[in-house]
Order: structure tokens, then C-alpha cells, then sequence
């Protein structure tokens, strides 16, 4: 039987986590150090502008050999607003000032490409836990004991707060009416959502995360807009949150919950997370596992989107659908007693 | 290179897919290369596994376990063949699987390098995600900005005839150079010029201090000359490297294979090309394959090729048909009435899980429509970007798994007449097993395979479309059709505009056919069957006279639109 890869809903477990940042920087933290989900791990600047001084137009070097000896800066350089880059000799001085704050990353006949590092980048911890490993320049390992929740997509923000769950059921739609004050800071838990003015709301509370069970596609660019994470767990319709996931976010109201929505990057397995550190110690969790009789599967497709059951049996022979398709089937028990062959290339493994 | 049987006995071709790994045993009976069987697995190229070797195993198992014959010994591939049978002579490989590429394209003039430089990434599965030309009115370093924003893998660049233009060129040079300057070495994109090649060496020289550099002849050797075709090979090795870098378990695969694993497009163009010498030089071969990132469409005329990847898939790229034109596309083909938001929460998890199959009779409708839409949106687009594509195709071969679940032949033959709306007379094949690119990447090993394992039944033909095109008002007779069977014996009947009707052939039987065109009725546009009297053998759906019209009108009720579409889905599914 081939291996699967599985989704997380773990009530308690040993997560470790890697945190890096995508250019060179500084690490904030050290080896054995506890963290907290709001600490930096480290920070650094993106140069995502950059400005090319022709030094030789500018300051009229006719020869290119000139050039060097005109050089105030090397690459490298950390530079200030007005610091002389270059200056031209002669009885005509002429100097030519960096008009702006950043580093010399090359000098070529073209001129002097400076990357203006104007945008802080900082990685927060995510989790509460401690620092196993540090990664010089770069981030550090992080390994946090708590609750574990996986979701399919997230708007690409991270933050944490106390967890509230606004509505009262996985089946219970978050609307604008849902919200109010004393939501104010908190991350929160509904069961579905087709309203773009609660995210909107939600924005304007603030609140510090959203976890819901589905959203309907057309709030994709809404809940991108938002100023906090939103992490759906279990995809895109209005259907309610997976039972599992909802009973682990339920017990754990009110304690912190850390949510990472970075967008589900299936290469490198990257999901969007929530983290509620809890004072316990939990196993290791495995990244894939065998369809067998007993493991629990949520389906991933209409019309069943969402639900989750028991695998009683996985048959070795395909099945015919009542579409006619022709393929690869486990029966699964869902939480209504009912049995069901669903295909196989439709579950996604829960653990 | 192995030409003869003795040199080359047993080939096993694995497609690495996005979703699927598929090994295929091609191996000689009696004489003749045959296609033995095939192994799927579930593709291994992403997290948590990261490493292809594991799906590949996979997928030889599951064939060593099909064909009850050793494949595997101590978990490895027998390569080659042991003297009790087991094991392969040769492993060839084509992939598709890993993230979608991003490509930069960089060239002089838009409508001239550019456009062939474009052209040129359009034959490999990928983005691209940002274009410089001379035209560009943004400053240097706003044009450094946006090709580090692109965050490229792959930087295609030329521009200059041969003899022409050399200072543009090296300026652009020099703006990719700044860009590798400030990327951190892993993060260098690979670069693949394709410009004026007494240029080449200096631009090699320069750019290969920063990273990788492929160098290609010229796609615009003259400034009414264009010829990708040199440029598309080295493109594909380019590809072949930068995955071999990037996906886990590839370059050990490479190291066992007998030649270059090579990007599933080429590897098909390559049977395209080679097909459309066999066949009928006035029309074009068509390979057509839906995936799960794209959709790959290769064209050939006698040996002349138009390979073009369009970024529409079933799968992963599902979400880029959530635009309101392309869901109400989607909707025009539906059969059963579903609401637009649906539809697009559909694709959006259908992006999540694109392994995942239709369920249910009204999932199985909604992925056939997209699957026609998508046809039609590549087509069309293909057919803009290439005017050479052709107009009539001989034969039509389809691929991939929306065609292959399809639980009736007719459904499969439905996707493709809605979705192509071919003109003309077409024999149209089903490439079940994903043979086209295995048998593409096959023939560089032994050039004798394809061509017999081509003649063996591991195609299905699916049957004979003709679709004549009739300026005539829907309804009016536009063909009086006579059909003569082997036996002698005939039957007649009358076509009018707007009907879909199917010959009740049997799979493999073969009749003549005599048309006649009424009402300035056109069989066949390339004027090739004027004597409108002509053989054809059945397939799995008999035979088809599409006469719907070209574009198909669809009718603008909805409610009676979804009518007509069961009606003509009907007449195939019988």
C-alpha cells in the first residue's frame, strides 16, 4: 500500500518548526532559549528596490579606468543618505551623493547598484517553545509541545491572541452580526463563512486571526486584504469545519493560539498552521502514513467536502463509482453511521 | 544510438507526472516491439516524500505485480535484464512533476526576438512572469526590480540576426548580470541565450561567472525568419538540469537512464513530428494532453512542429479558470444546472487536492466542462500565437486522465469534438496508457520502438469525426451521405445543418464513404477528398458526422441549452 502524506488535527504533540529568513540577517535568539509565539527570531532587510548610479554619466568620466580611482565605496558598503559615492578630480570637483540609505551590492561599468533597504523583515516565533538550533544569519529550529491544526490555505499573515470560537457549532456561518466588541484581540474560531463584511469587521476590531472550516472562494481577495491571519482548515464552499478540528479548538477556548496562515506550498509542504502551546508533552507527529482499516479520513471533494470518518476497509480491487468511474475505493464510516465507498484520490488522512 | 532489436530488447519509460508516476514495459514479441503494460503510482515529487525515486518505485511495482514478471530485486530496478527475463535492457524517462517554472523572457524587439523568445517558453510547462525588450520605458533598475521580483528560475534571452545587432544585446546581457550580482548563488536563476550567435561566446563567457548558461541557435536568425525548433532541444536539456537540481531522486533516475529524461512536451512534440512525416502532408498531426498544470498541444506538418504549453490544467492550476468570462465558459458546456459560486469554489479545492476525481455525476459534468473549455481557450490561443498550427487534423491523439476516467468512449469523444470543434475528417485516438511522450522519449534510444509499438493496439480509436462546414441556415439538408459496406450492401441518409449523428460502425470496420456536399458544403478545407468518396474504419464510438456548426452554436436558455447538450451526449453514449 503506498504511503500518504497526512494532515494534521492533533490535540497535543511535539512540533518542531523552522523559521528563516529569505535574505541574511541577524538571529535574535540562542540554543535552549524559550520563546514566546510574538518573539523575533530574527530580522534582517529586504532589499526589494534597487538604484543604479551611472557614476561615469554622472560625474562625465569619459575613460572606464578612471572609474576606480573616482570610488569613495566598495561593494558591501553600508551607506547613508548624501555619503559620497564617488568624486570626480580635476579643478572641477564634482561629488556624487547617494541619495538614498542601503548597502553597495556591485559596481560594474554600468555604475553603482545600490539595494535600498528600506523594509525591515522580522520572523516571529509562531509557537511557544524553545530554540533548538540556530541557523547563522538565516532563523533558527524551534520545538513547541501543544495542539496542532493544519488548514488548505491561508492569506499569508501570522499572529496569535486568545482563542474565542464565535459561533457555536462547526455547522454555525460567521457574519458580520457574529462579531462585536469584546472580540476585540482575540483569535477567532467560526464553522463557515460567505461574508465578506465580517472579514471586513474583523479587520476593523481588530482581531488578531480567524480560523474557519470553509469560505467560499469569492472571499479569497478579502481575507488577502485583511491585516490578520485567516487559516481555513478545511476548504473552499460553505460546509461545516471538520468535527475533529473543531472539538481540539473548542477545548482549548480561551488559551493562546498561534496562527501561521503561510499560503499551503505542496513542493516544500508548507501549511498554513495553529499552534495552541499547552503545558504537556506530546509524541512526534508522522508526515505520512498507509490507508488501513481504522485511520481517519476527511473527504476532500463535493459533495462530501469536509466530512470526516473511520476507513473500515480498502479494498485491493477498484470499484465502480455511481458515475462510472472506475477506481480505487476505501469504505469509510462516516460520523452518521453511514458507509460510503469514497475514492481513495478523495481523502485526505487525518492524524 | 541503438537501431535494431538485438541492440535494445526490453524499454521501460516512466512519466513522472505531477499527480501520477506511471512506469510503461514496452518489450518484442514475435518479432515486433510491443506495448506490454503499465504501473501508476501516486507521484512522490512533493513534500513530505521530496523525492521522485519513491513514486518511481512505486509505479515498477505495481507493474512487476500486474504482469507477474521481476522487475525489482532488494528494492532496486534490474537494469539490465537478467538471462531468466527479469529486469529492463533500457530506462527512458519524461517528466512533468515539480513546481510550475518561472520564466523571464528578454530579447530586443517585441514583436520580433521577443515574440519568438516567447514562443519558445511556451513550449516548456511554466509562467512567464516578466518580459524585457528595447521598448521597455522603465529605468534600469526598475527593470532589475521586476525580474528579481519575478523570482525566475529560468531566464530565456536573445535578440540580433544573425550578423545584426550586437550593443542591445550586450546591454541586456549586462542588466542579467546585475540581477545574478545581488541574488544569493542558490537562488541564480539558469540562463538559456538564443540570440545572435557571433555574440554567443562573449555573452557565454561573461554571463557564466554568475550561473548556469545554455547557449542555442538563433530563434530569429533573420527579421522574417523564425526557427525555434533547434532552440526548443536545448531548452528542454536546460530543464532537464535545472529539475535534476531541483527535484529530490532526479538525477539518480537520469543517471540510470539511457538518454536525457526530457520535459513531456518535447518528448510528445517529438512523436508528433515524427507521425506527421508518416501521414498525410497536406494535414496536421494533433497531440493534445490535459494535465493537471497545463495542457500541451503539439501540431506537426510534414516534420514541421508547433509545441505550445498553456497554463489551463485540471489540476493545480484549476483556480486559473475562476475568471467570470471562464466560469461562464464553463457554464455555456454544463449539463447539469450549477450555480457560478459553486463552480468556483469547486476549482479553488479542486487546486487544493488536483489529484483528486469527480465523485459524483455532477463533479464528473463539471470537470468535462472544463475540460472543453480548456480545450478550447489553448486551442484557440495556440492557434493565435501559431498560424501555422493547421486546420484539419489527421489524426487527433488525446491524452490524460480527464479523457482516460471518462466512463464511456463517447464522453471522451464529446471533450475533445466540443472542445477542438475539428473541421473537416479526422480519425480521433485515445492515448490511454500516456504512450506518446514514453514512445517521444523512447526513440532517441531505439528509433524502431515507436514506430512499431505505434502499430500495436495500444491506442484506442475512439472513431471517425467528419464535421463539414455549410453556410446553410440550421436545419436545411447541407450532405447526402451513402455508405458502403464490405459486404456490398448500403445504407443512405440525409445531414442537416445543426444535427449529431452517429454511423453505427462497429470498432474496425471499415466502409466507403460517398458525400455530397449540398448548399456549398465543405467536407474537407484543405480540398484533399474532392472526390468526397473515401474509406474509413470505425472506432469505439463508430463514426461521427458532426454538423452543429463551427463555432458550435449553443442555444442561449439555459435550460434548453443543457437539453441540447444531453441530446448530442446521448447520441454518443447510445
Amino acid at each position: 500500500m503506498q504511503q500518504v502524506s497526512i494532515t494534521h488535527m492533533q490535540p497535543l504533540t511535539t512540533i518542531r518548526r523552522a523559521r528563516m529568513l529569505p535574505v541574511r540577517g541577524q538571529v535574535h535568539v540562542r540554543k535552549h532559549q524559550k520563546i514566546s509565539a510574538a518573539d523575533i527570531v530574527a530580522s534582517g532587510y529586504a532589499g526589494n528596490e534597487h538604484l543604479l548610479l551611472d557614476v561615469r554619466r554622472i560625474l562625465n568620466i569619459r575613460k572606464a579606468e578612471q572609474l576606480e580611482g573616482a570610488l569613495q565605496c566598495k561593494p558591501g558598503d553600508r551607506i547613508q543618505k548624501d555619503d559620497a559615492l564617488a568624486e570626480s578630480g580635476g579643478m572641477f570637483r564634482r561629488v556624487l551623493r547617494s541619495p538614498v540609505e542601503g548597502q553597495i551590492v556591485t559596481i560594474t561599468a554600468a555604475g553603482i547598484l545600490i539595494e535600498i533597504q528600506n523594509q525591515l523583515l522580522e520572523v516571529f516565533a509562531g509557537i511557544a517553545g524553545t530554540v533548538i538550533e540556530v541557523i547563522p544569519e538565516r532563523g533558527a529550529i524551534l520545538e513547541a509541545e501543544g495542539a496542532l491544526l493544519q488548514g488548505v490555505w491561508g492569506n499569508g499573515k501570522a499572529n496569535q491572541g486568545m482563542l474565542l470560537a464565535a459561533t457555536l457549532s462547526p455547522e454555525e456561518a460567521l457574519g458580520r452580526e457574529t462579531l462585536n466588541m469584546s472580540m476585540r484581540g482575540a483569535v477567532l474560531l467560526g464553522g463557515r463563512c460567505e461574508d465578506a463584511d465580517a472579514l471586513k469587521i474583523g479587520a476593523d476590531l481588530p482581531l488578531r486571526g480567524l480560523i474557519l472550516g470553509s469560505m467560499t472562494a469569492d472571499l479569497v481577495a478579502t481575507a488577502q486584504s485583511v491585516n490578520y491571519p485567516v487559516i481555513v482548515l478545511d476548504g473552499f464552499g460553505t460546509f461545516p469545519m471538520n468535527a475533529q478540528g473543531y472539538k481540539i479548538l473548542v477545548n482549548n477556548e480561551k488559551r493562546d493560539a498561534c496562527l501561521n496562515a503561510s499560503p499551503w506550498d505542496p513542493f516544500t509542504g508548507e501549511k498554513p498552521e495553529v499552534v495552541i502551546p499547552l503545558p504537556a508533552s506530546g509524541e512526534a507527529t508522522a508526515e505520512v502514513g498507509e490507508w488501513r482499516p481504522g485511520k481517519v479520513a476527511r473527504i476532500t471533494t463535493m459533495p462530501l467536502l469536509g466530512k470526516i470518518g473511520v476507513v473500515v476497509d480498502v479494498p485491493s480491487a477498484a470499484q465502480t463509482l455511481p458515475n462510472g468511474i472506475r477506481t480505487s475505493t476505501a469504505l469509510v464510516r462516516l460520523e452518521n453511521n453511514e458507509q460510503i465507498f469514497v475514492p481513495l484520490a478523495n481523502l485526505d488522512m487525518l492524524e | 544510438m541503438a537501431t535494431s532489436i538485438v541492440d535494445a530488447q526490453s524499454i521501460l519509460a516512466i512519466d513522472l507526472g505531477s499527480v501520477h508516476t506511471r512506469a510503461l514495459l514496452f518489450d518484442v514479441v514475435e518479432g515486433q516491439y510491443r506495448f506490454i503494460g503499465s504501473g501508476i503510482a501516486a507521484s512522490t515529487a512533493n513534500a513530505p516524500f521530496r523525492d521522485i525515486g519513491e513514486g518511481f518505485f512505486r509505479a515498477v511495482l505495481n507493474l512487476q505485480e500486474k504482469l507477474g514478471r521481476t522487475l525489482i530485486k532488494d528494492d532496486r530496478l534490474i537494469l539490465p535484464s537478467r538471462e531468466d527475463n527479469a529486469g529492463v535492457d533500457r530506462l527512458v524517462a519524461a517528466y512533468t512533476a515539480g513546481p510550475e517554472l518561472r520564466i523571464v523572457t528578454a530579447g530586443l524587439l517585441t514583436d520580433v526576438s521577443l515574440q519568438s523568445i516567447q514562443r519558445l517558453a511556451g513550449t516548456v510547462s511554466g509562467q512567464v512572469a516578466e518580459s524585457l525588450s528595447l521598448g521597455d520605458r522603465r529605468r534600469p533598475e526598475a527593470r532589475i526590480d521586476a525580474v528579481l521580483q519575478a523570482k525566475p528560475d529560468l531566464i530565456i534571452f536573445g535578440g540580433g540576426t544573425e550578423g545584426g545587432a550586437g550593443r542591445s544585446v550586450f546591454k541586456l546581457a549586462e542588466l542579467l548580470i546585475l540581477v545574478c550580482r545581488i541574488l544569493p548563488q542558490e537562488q541564480r536563476p539558469h540562463i538559456l541565450y538564443t540570440g545572435n550567435q557571433a555574440l554567443a561566446r562573449k555573452i557565454q563567457e561573461a554571463l557564466s561567472k554568475w550561473t548556469t548558461v545554455h547557449i542555442a541557435p538563433n530563434v530569429r536568425p533573420g527579421i522574417d525568419q523564425e526557427d525555434i525548433s533547434p532552440a526548443q532541444e536545448v531548452l528542454a536539456e536546460l530543464v532537464t538540469d535545472f529539475r535534476k537540481k531541483q527535484l529530490g531522486g532526479m538525477q539518480t533516475l537520469a543517471d540510470q537512464c539511457s538518454a536525457v529524461p526530457l520535459p513531456v512536451s518535447h518528448a510528445m512534440g517529438r512523436m508528433v513530428r515524427f507521425l506527421s512525416r508518416a501521414y498525410d502532408p497536406q494535414k496536421s498531426v494533433l497531440g493534445i494532453d490535459i494535465g493537471s498544470q497545463g495542457v500541451i498541444l503539439a501540431a506537426a506538418q510534414d516534420g514541421r512542429l508547433n509545441l505550445a504549453v498553456a497554463p489551463y490544467g485540471l489540476g493545480s492550476s484549476a483556480r486559473r479558470l475562476t475568471e467570470p468570462a471562464l466560469i461562464e465558459e464553463i457554464n455555456r458546456w454544463l449539463t447539469i444546472y450549477t450555480p457560478p459560486e459553486l463552480l468556483r469554489d469547486y476549482l479553488w479545492q479542486k487546486s487544493l487536492y488536483p489529484a483528486s476525481i469527480p465523485g459524483s455525476a455532477e463533479t464528473l459534468a463539471i470537470e468535462q466542462a472544463m475540460a472543453k473549455v480548456i480545450l478550447r481557450r489553448s486551442f484557440l490561443q495556440a492557434k493565435a500565437e501559431n498560424p501555422d498550427l493547421g486546420e484539419v487534423f489527421e489524426p487527433i491523439l488525446a491524452g490524460g486522465s480527464i479523457f482516460n476516467q471518462a466512463p464511456t468512449a463517447g464522453e471522451a469523444l464529446m471533450m475533445l469534438l466540443d472542445g477542438l470543434q475539428p473541421v473537416g475528417v479526422s480519425t480521433v485516438i485515445l492515448d490511454k496508457h500516456s504512450l506518446l511522450a514514453a514512445l517521444g522519449a523512447a526513440a532517441e534510444v531505439n528509433p524502431l520502438l515507436p514506430v512499431q509499438a505505434l502499430e500495436s493496439s495500444a491506442f484506442l480509436n475512439l472513431g471517425t469525426v467528419i464535421c463539414p462546414y455549410s453556410p446553410a441556415r440550421y436545419g436545411a439538408p447541407i450532405l447526402n451521405v451513402r455508405v458502403e459496406y464490405e459486404k456490398g450492401n448500403e445504407s443512405r441518409m440525409e445531414i442537416r445543418q445543426g444535427t449529431f449523428t452517429v454511423l453505427p460502425l462497429k470498432n474496425g470496420q471499415t466502409v466507403r464513404l460517398h458525400l455530397e456536399p449540398l448548399r456549398k458544403t465543405v467536407v474537407d478545407p484543405t480540398g484533399q477528398r474532392s472526390a468526397n468518396s473515401f474509406k474509413i474504419t470505425g472506432g469505439l464510438c463508430g463514426a461521427v458526422i458532426d454538423a452543429r456548426g463551427r463555432p458550435v452554436p449553443l442555444p442561449k436558455d439555459a435550460a434548453r441549452r443543457r437539453d441540447v447538450l444531453k441530446k448530442w451526449k446521448q447520441v454518443l453514449s447510445g
